[in-house]
């Protein structure tokens, strides 16, 4: 079986913080891969990684069976295969919806404006948000913003979707309206790795559930397994403070 | 959301007494401030005119009918400095912006630009502009180079911009620092080259950032283009001084001090406005 990600011992570090030590994950086709865990326990720099936001102390990570953590590759001709969507949105304040989603389509895969406005449009009347295609960032409501960003990272036709804990930042009524489309996006099939705190939509769409603590992964396998009978006591003593929190 | 109609709203009685209220508050305000204006212009006019040297001041800063006689010749001087204004201006800007891009690049085959940008912004920022003017207008002359023109209006102008392009290279600079790594990161998560990351998402809203501090810079750029008179250009200082020295009468100056002043006020009240605004939206926007 091949795998559209591989990830073989990666280590990072920042200074002498060690974020990443010797982590190893595999994401095969049409599956989703949940990354839980504690604020700081690496999450957001594995995908950063991944995105090679972030380059890599040692190890490898591998792209459809071809090395991207090679030094010499083209960063821009990988990040065109991934889309990323950041907690903070990242829409471009002085852009339309519209011109936000186009901007890669035209510059990068070099669309034409009228091809890369129509396939933008169904888009955005696909997931409700047809009516804002003309209108600024910043008079969109938050879970509006980032379902745009959402929709800006499909608009290239990612070949893998990394998504950062997409939702810390909303108000909690819009929650849902941003995981629905995740949702839909993986009934399609598409490949995904995302961190998250809402471990009821981790049930919902996880093919695998990864809990990270200090830099490596303590315990992996269904979400059923991991979230509802978790072996490592680390996982444990993290899932009875979420289910504290209330957010199980 | 649900609709809210204010058509059918008329205001209670205590909010008709609170208005009245808040009316005599603004009346009392307003008469406060007239008579407070009044005693401070007043005692300063009074101080003025009062004083020994008055009639001389008089006479030799305020005489209209030479004022009128002289309007001419620095209306004239005055268009030389509009045009240097604007002329420089465009210059100032193209030139600027290509030194913060080379300044905020990474590009290791620029290497060597960085460095000469660097080095350019402190040396014309550090140097008195009139310095800058005196050593550009006889220095680059007495080189004798064939093709470069001994024009003291061209030289004026290089002087000018050669100084002024590295203030406002800093001010663009600035903005594009201003702008939040996240940004950089979306755009680069896109597959959008660093160029491009620059060119459509970190340099506009960077421009839009600085606009007032340009604005300012523009307001002192046309007071500055005055500094050129010292090589000899007929601007509207100049003018002044020639008629001045003249008649020994120095209404000439004061002319010219007018006339920039019917420029430079409006000017200033715009970009004042515009700094406002460009606040009121931030707040409006939040965090970005």
């Amino acid at each position: 079986m091949s795998y559209v990600l591989e990830l073989k011992n990666v280590r990072k570090s920042f200074g002498e913080e060690v974020v990443l030590n010797d982590l190893s994950l595999v994401v095969p086709e049409h599956t989703a891969t949940v990354l839980i865990g504690a604020s700081g326990s690496g999450k957001s720099t594995l995908l950063r990684c991944i995105n090679l936001l972030e380059t890599i102390d040692d190890g490898q990570i591998l792209l459809d069976g071809k090395e991207i953590s090679d030094p010499l590759i083209n960063v821009d001709e990988v990040r065109r295969k991934l889309g990323m969507v950041f907690q903070s949105f990242n829409l471009f304040p002085h852009k339309t919806v519209l011109e936000n989603i186009t901007l890669a389509p035209v510059k990068v895969q070099g669309k034409s404006v009228e091809e890369a406005r129509i396939a933008a449009k169904a888009l955005l009347s696909r997931f409700d948000l047809a009516d804002k295609a003309d209108q600024y960032p910043d008079r969109l409501s938050g879970g509006q913003q980032q379902r745009v960003a959402i929709i800006r990272s499909l608009a290239i036709n990612p070949r893998l979707l990394l998504l950062d804990e997409i939702t810390s930042a909303l108000d909690p009524v819009l929650v849902n309206e941003v995981l629905s489309i995740v949702r839909d996006l993986k009934h399609d099939g598409m490949t995904m790795v995302l961190a998250t705190h809402e471990m009821g939509f981790a049930t919902q769409v996880a093919d695998e559930v990864c809990f990270l603590e200090s830099g490596n992964i303590l315990e992996r396998g269904s979400a059923e397994a991991v979230l509802r009978n978790p072996t490592n006591p680390k996982t444990q003593e993290f899932l009875k403070r979420v289910h504290q929190a209330g957010r199980l | 959301m649900t609709e809210r109609n204010n058509s059918a709203w008329s205001p209670s009685s205590r909010e008709l007494e609170r208005q009245g209220s808040r009316r005599a508050i603004n009346r009392k305000q307003v008469f406060i401030a007239a008579v407070s204006s009044l005693l401070v212009l007043g005692t300063l006019a009074l101080v003025l005119v009062t004083s020994p040297g008055w009639q001389t001041v008089k006479s030799t800063f305020f005489d209209v009918e030479y004022g009128k006689e002289v309007f001419p010749t620095v209306i004239r001087g005055l268009w030389i400095n509009l045009q240097l204004t604007f002329i420089g201006g465009a210059a100032i800007g193209v030139i600027a912006l290509g030194l913060a891009l080379l300044r905020t690049t990474k590009s290791p085959t620029l290497t060597p630009f960085r460095f000469l940008a660097t080095a350019y912004v402190d040396i014309f920022r550090g140097a008195p502009l009139i310095l800058i003017i005196l050593l550009v207008g006889f220095g680059v002359p007495a080189l004798g180079l064939k093709g470069i023109s001994s024009n003291v209006i061209f030289l004026g102008t290089v002087a000018v911009v050669l100084t002024y392009s590295a203030y406002v290279a800093e001010v663009i600079r600035s903005g594009i620092l201003s702008i939040h790594p996240s940004q950089r990161a979306a755009a680069r998560s896109l597959g959008l080259s660093s160029g491009q990351t620059m060119r459509y998402v970190v340099l506009p809203q960077a421009i839009r950032r600085v606009v007032p501090p340009l604005l300012n810079d523009f307001v002192s750029l046309l007071k500055d283009t005055g500094l050129v008179s010292i090589l000899g250009v007929t601007d509207a200082v100049r003018a002044a001084q020639i008629n001045a020295s003249r008649t020994f009468n120095y209404t000439p100056y004061v002319v010219a001090a007018i006339l920039f002043l019917l420029i430079t006020i409006p000017m200033t009240r715009y970009t004042d406005r515009a700094i406002r605004q460009r606040t009121n939206a931030q707040s409006a926007e939040g965090a970005i």
